[in-house]
């Protein structure tokens, strides 16, 4: 057996090939040279395999991810500190910090940040609370909890562009369904297009919509993680299910709730398709007064209908490092948390 | 030596690998034990008509008029005009493509993500080598970074190549994904036992054997799962298919949705059609395959 032991190069044994094999040959009674020669060249094929297939295994991920990924991530902070048209995107014109110091003075930019900032919170936190919540009753012994589970994480197969296009309909000002709802009940129509607070709840709606769902099952599986134990003894205690849920589930669901914050913040940074397709008049602007235009969008609008692509690029990097702040702060958070346990 | 015989049988399709290790899931040990009482059921319910109604309404509207959809009380039920809405959406709007076209790329990138994700994730949980720490470090941080931060280059990049308008702009920058090699090392690390692949290795057997004959069977059941959230995602990707296609070339789905939605006066039946036209096989899929699919993100949720 010529193979070595262990299957890692580390730990393989001593080679059996090559310079182990000569000095044997010359003391042991002539072995087939043949049969050596056959011999040798395999442990030297199996060596070779348990060296560099690893990398050949991570090499097409991290071809294409060097490629795709992390290459254009990093010129495009190159790019930001030049200046490019999309009519000649080859073209690039050194400008130094000008494309960052045109956004300091840019009233849209601004307004861009704080909107990306408002649309977060009040797509993110309702979401996620009631996502906790829908996850707390499906955590109950159901009939038909399958349908329940199925039928709200449907909204998830429905894209941004279709569920923004329908949700504009649903918001439009005279014969859209929401209005005429709220008249039932005998309320004035809401502008949902062009008031600040009601075009970002609108757009909002739309989010909260297709993710709701989707968070309330990441919550559910780790509901179904926590020992029943922890709930016997605090129904011993005589903890009400609502105390048992506060005392008990949440703090259970930490690590997840955490995960699920990042993970929609993340998101929440990147909205661009919603403000884009609710505008029913069609452009990038979010909105005739840029009430709900978000930062993605604010980039699209600089980089593809004014055509500066090393200002979009500028963008680009100016959120990269507001989500390099957040996730600053949500590690420095996450360590707070778990020295307070 | 009679390595390929003996291995055969031995890497006969990974049996101890079928048990997943810290099952708990459903039944067992599911959290409370309590039944839900009336309150529970009439909140789901509702929470149920609110995820559905949008869908249900796409439907009904895309069944009426355009004239009908601008007239007070918006329409509740079904009409008449479906099958012609479809008709000019597929025919008219290029919405027939459109579908070929987001079919084939979805297929095409959730197999290779499927792929790689496999063997690198393999790589990264059962095997040793130089940098493999930094090289795993480096995939969980950028799976932090939003597409929008390499939109810039990758469009100079595309148009360099004069792949503007083509399927292959949209397709060759995501068939690898940093989520689904981290998701399969994860589960590989619990899924496969390494005395397996010791084993295999003590019979003589190859990596691509090992990959082959002990880790794809080992690993189906997450691979499964990711090639459904991969095609969901790839289906409904909208960012960076806008910009790399234009709506009168050669959209996806969602391109061409959003090219129905511009000009003068939107035909509003005719997007809902498409809405609908775009939406209809992942809502089949998921009440074909809806367990399952609620399954992964469960799983995935637990592993993640």
């Amino acid at each position: 057996m010529t193979a070595p032991s262990g299957f890692t190069p580390d730990t393989a044994a001593p080679p059996a090939g090559q310079g182990g094999a000569a000095p044997r040959a010359a003391t042991a009674p002539a072995p087939d040279p043949a049969e050596q020669r056959r011999r040798d060249r395999r442990s030297r094929r199996y060596r070779w395999d348990l060296r560099w297939s690893p990398y050949a295994f991570v090499a097409p991920f991290f071809v294409f991810f060097a490629a795709f990924g992390l290459f254009p991530l990093l010129y495009t902070g190159w790019a930001s500190l030049h200046q490019v048209e999309l009519t000649n995107p080859t073209h690039m014109e050194w400008a130094g910090w000008h494309n960052y110091s045109r956004l300091w003075e840019d009233e849209f930019f601004w307004k861009a940040l704080r909107n990306t900032f408002t649309i977060g919170v009040i797509s993110t936190v309702p979401q996620l609370m009631m996502a906790l919540g829908i996850a707390h009753l499906l955590n109950y012994r159901l009939r038909a909890s399958m349908f329940f589970r199925v039928a709200i994480l449907t909204p998830y197969a429905t894209s941004v562009a279709a569920a923004t296009l329908v949700f504009a309909l649903l918001f439009g000002h005279d014969y859209g369904m929401v209005n005429w709802s709220l008249g039932l009940v005998g309320l004035d129509g809401i502008d949902w297009q062009n008031g600040t607070w009601t075009s970002q709840i609108a757009v909002s709606t739309i989010v909260i919509w297709r993710w709701t769902g989707y968070n309330a099952l990441i919550y559910l599986a780790a509901m179904q993680a926590v020992p029943n134990d922890l709930y016997e003894s605090a129904a011993l205690d005589g903890a009400s299910r609502w105390k048992q849920f506060l005392h008990v589930t949440v703090p259970s669901l930490r690590p997840t709730i955490l995960f699920t914050v990042v993970v929609s913040t993340i998101g929440a940074t990147q909205l661009f398709g919603e403000p884009l397709l609710f505008n029913t008049a069609g452009t990038a602007t979010g909105g005739a007064d840029h009430q709900y235009q978000t930062l993605g969008l604010y980039m699209y609008e600089q980089g593809w209908v004014n055509l500066h692509l090393g200002r979009a690029s500028a963008i680009a990097w100016t959120m990269f490092l507001i989500l390099l702040l957040i996730a600053a702060a949500n590690a420095l958070f996450a360590r707070r948390l778990r020295k307070s346990q | 030596m009679s390595a390929t015989v003996s291995s055969r049988r031995t890497l006969d399709p990974a049996a101890p690998a079928r048990t997943t290790p810290r099952g708990g899931k459903g039944r067992g040990r599911a959290g409370r034990q309590l039944h839900g009482g009336k309150i529970t059921y009439a909140v789901l319910i509702l929470f149920t008509i609110g995820s559905l109604f949008p869908l249900v309404w796409t439907a009904i509207a895309a069944s009426r008029t355009n004239t009908r959809l601008a007239q007070t009380p918006p329409p509740l039920w079904f009409g008449g005009n479906l099958l012609n809405n479809l008709d000019k959406a597929w025919n008219g709007a290029n919405m027939g493509t459109a579908l070929l076209n987001t079919t084939v790329v979805a297929g095409t990138v959730a197999a290779s993500t499927v792929l790689f994700s496999t063997i690198a994730g393999f790589a990264f949980a059962k095997l040793r080598f130089r940098f493999k720490n930094i090289l795993l470090m480096l995939t969980i941080g950028t799976m932090m970074v939003p597409p929008q931060l390499s939109v810039v280059p990758l469009y100079m990049m595309v148009a360099k190549l004069e792949w503007t308008d083509q399927l292959q702009a949209v397709i060759v920058p995501t068939l690898v994904s940093a989520f689904g090699v981290f998701f399969m090392r994860q589960y590989l690390t619990q899924a496969l036992p390494t005395e397996l692949i010791e084993a295999a290795r003590m019979d003589g057997a190859s990596s691509l054997r090992i990959i082959w004959h002990v880790v794809f069977p080992a690993a189906r059941p997450a691979m499964a799962v990711l090639g459904m959230l991969t095609f969901v995602q790839s289906w409904n990707d909208f960012f960076w298919p806008f910009i790399a296609l234009t709506q009168n070339g050669n959209p996806t789905m969602q391109v061409a949705l959003t090219g129905l939605s511009r000009g003068y006066t939107p035909d509003q039946s005719l997007i809902m059609a498409g809405a609908l036209l775009g939406t209809l096989p992942l809502l089949i899929a998921f009440v074909l395959f809806g367990k399952q699919i609620v399954g992964g993100i469960m799983q995935g949720a637990v592993k993640g």
